[in-house]
């Protein structure tokens, strides 16, 4: 029996006295595109921290292909194959388009200090490929015309669609999205949705997105989680999550607690 | 018309404009003295003049027109003339890999520094010093500029560089009864200088190392305020050892650090860093300084990186206060204290973070006025530091922040503008 693409077990976090997360579970097999959905402060970033390892999980244990990876520091996750993007765009502000992409590539880079240092051959040659890579992933998110523009410059979309090349410059495994469309007008939602497709067809990547918009998540996910106070309160596709009684409770609050 | 004659310009090449500035430094070598008796002055004015016109303000004229005469002239002439041969051979040169069109003009380079310093010994020493403090300047930009932290140990890992090259100079090669052993062979020390130099900058970097380790767990104002503890650290360290003179200082160091050796070190360090800041290795400092936990989750081991750059950084101070304490030869504690930090920081944000050229030019500018305002005594420490404040105001960052130094770019000719780049 192969292991699943990405196993959250029993996950719980605590900030202080809070329960953040309280019992996560999460199993995900690769080419699936899932969402977490859930109000404001329900945890949903929290728990892409703990499985990217920004955090360290109070309890509980997360598998990437059956390898135990929490406790790891986060860019050795990242090197393992779990991409990420941020709900507020921290992108570098004064570094161009194609260096955010070629910074991506860091862990695979094997020229090393020595050849940082006095530009031998070898590192030259690697910088070329690169490059070479970076521009392609470039092409097909779009905005290769920006290349050499510093991302402070760029509008909001292009900035999104930066942040999306740089995750996938990683190479990942699975993709965790945070509001990819956040603050977009219907427009660059088309084209953000659009781009999410492509990714998953053409790269066959796994996708965990946590989104507001119900018309993308209900779009785009095959399966549904709704966290709400930390703990899952419930699971299924689309049309069970719309209709769910707990999930309405929870977004709108519930009947007569006004 | 005037637009026209300055478009013209934007076609000279690097090496037209090496070209005219030769010709302006053999023109003063081999006429500037007749030229200054002509105009009124005593003598050839030392650095570009600044000087002499503080000391006596009435022949403030003759100056500048012995400024026009011997260096603007050619300097605007000889470029001009000769765009079209100029830019031949920067292409001809281009044929060839690169460190060859590289070498020629850093030759050229030479050849200018040298017949420029050669009108006396004062210009000589502060050419050297010059360039120490481009190596200092852009050593320091790695940290402050590129990775955005604020360190101040800089001076002190100067003086450990320039006491650890010192001690095993003066031990080896000078003074027998300082190790108590038979010093080494006389001619062996010039080929030797290198490898002692890179101790000292090792040893620097060691020192780093003490710094690093605790101020790199978290960010925020810890590296300055270790840094600066280190600081005071190395010095009142070798103000106690009476191994090296404790505050008497070390002197009669060989004089092993002449113009060719300092030069050629500071071109090293200017193409090291510059390689380094320009790989995506070292532009992951760009990433943990605007942003650290994006460049974590792009797979950028950031502590990796901090700790490289600081430590490379100390290694190029190290190299410079080895340099420093062979062109003064003589050190003292007092040498590495508050005031060069001050001088050091101001550098690096006078001349630009996060650039090459911006260190090259608040280096050269700031040592080059402090030479020059010298006659105004005390009243130099209230004009350069009243030059910064404008700066930032006016330039927050530094006269040329986030520039690249891209070096093929630098070399290759000048086209028409508007025709086939």
């Amino acid at each position: 029996m192969t292991s699943p693409l990405l196993q959250v077990r029993n996950m719980s976090h605590d900030f202080g006295g809070l329960r953040a997360v309280s019992d996560y579970n999460l199993e995900m097999g690769s080419g699936q595109i899932r969402g977490l959905i859930g109000p404001n402060g329900a945890g949903k970033t929290t728990v892409f921290n703990l499985i990217a390892g920004m955090y360290k999980p109070s309890e509980g244990e997360i598998f990437l292909e059956g390898v135990k990876i929490d406790g790891l520091p986060p860019h050795l996750i990242a090197a393992r194959g779990v991409g990420r993007t941020f709900q507020n765009l921290l992108l570098w502000r004064h570094m161009t388009v194609l260096d955010h992409v070629k910074m991506a590539r860091y862990s695979k880079i094997r020229y090393g200090l020595f050849g940082a240092f006095f530009g031998t051959p070898g590192r030259n040659r690697e910088e070329a490929e690169i490059e070479e890579m970076a521009v392609s992933l470039l092409e097909r998110m779009g905005i290769r015309h920006l290349a050499d523009q510093v991302v402070l410059n760029l509008p909001y979309g292009a900035q999104r669609r930066v942040e999306i090349a740089r995750a996938l410059a990683t190479e990942p495994r699975i993709l965790l999205l945070d509001e990819p469309t956040a603050g977009m007008n219907p427009e660059e939602l088309a084209q953000i949705m659009e781009i999410i497709r492509r990714v998953h067809g053409e790269f066959g990547l796994s996708i965990l997105l946590i989104e507001h918009r119900m018309k993308v998540v209900m779009e785009l996910c095959t399966t549904i989680q709704t966290l709400d106070f930390g703990s899952v309160i419930a699971e299924g596709t689309p049309e069970e999550i719309q209709n769910n009684p707990r999930v309405i409770d929870a977004y709108l609050g519930r009947e007569g607690a006004v | 018309m005037i637009r026209k004659i300055i478009a013209s310009y934007s076609r000279v090449p690097l090496l037209g404009w090496l070209l005219g500035a030769l010709a302006a430094v053999a023109l003063e070598r081999l006429a500037g003295a007749p030229i200054a008796n002509f105009l009124g002055l005593q003598k050839i004015p030392v650095l570009f003049g600044l000087s002499d016109m503080i000391k006596s303000p009435v022949r403030i004229p003759n100056v500048i027109g012995y400024l026009l005469i011997v260096y603007a002239i050619p300097a605007a002439v000889v470029p001009r003339i000769c765009i079209s041969p100029a830019n031949g051979i920067a292409a001809l040169l281009l044929r060839y890999p690169m460190a060859i069109s590289a070498a020629v003009h850093l030759g050229l380079l030479y050849a200018i520094l040298h017949v420029w310093s050669g009108i006396s010994d004062y210009r000589v020493l502060v050419l050297r010093l010059t360039l120490i403090a481009v190596m200092l300047t852009l050593s320091l930009n790695v940290v402050n500029g590129y990775m955005g932290e604020f360190s101040c140990s800089h001076p002190g890992f100067m003086a450990l560089g320039a006491y650890c090259a010192s001690v095993l100079t003066i031990g080896l090669f000078g003074d027998p009864e300082f190790f108590g052993v038979a010093s080494l062979p006389e001619p062996l020390g010039p080929f030797l200088f290198p490898a002692v130099l890179i101790l000292g900058g090792l040893l620097a970097s060691v020192g780093a190392l003490f710094v690093a380790v605790p101020s790199f767990r978290t960010r925020g104002d810890y590296l300055a305020i270790i840094s600066l503890a280190f600081l005071f650290i190395v010095k009142s360290l070798i103000e106690n050892l009476e191994f090296v003179h404790g505050s008497r200082g070390l002197s009669d160091q060989p004089d092993w650090a002449g113009l060719p050796t300092v030069f050629i070190w500071t071109i090293l360090c200017i193409w090291s860093i510059n390689n380094f800041v320009r790989s995506t290795i070292g532009k992951a400092l760009n990433a943990v300084r605007d942003n650290e936990m994006a460049a974590d989750a792009m797979t950028v081991d950031t502590r990796r990186t901090k700790m490289a750059a600081f430590l490379f950084a100390a290694f190029w101070a190290g190299i410079a206060g080895g340099l420093f304490a062979h062109v003064m030869r003589y050190v003292n504690p007092g040498n590495f204290g508050i005031q060069n930090l001050a001088e050091v920081l101001a550098m690096v944000y006078f001349g630009g973070l996060n650039s090459v050229y911006g260190s090259i030019v608040g280096a050269v500018s700031i040592s080059l006025l402090g030479e020059a305002l010298r006659p105004l005594e005390i009243f130099k420490w209230i004009i350069i530091p009243l030059l910064l404040i404008l700066v930032m105001i006016f330039r927050p960052t530094g006269l040329i922040a986030f520039r690249d130094l891209d070096v093929a770019n630098l070399l290759k000719p000048k086209r028409q503008p508007g025709g086939e780049a």
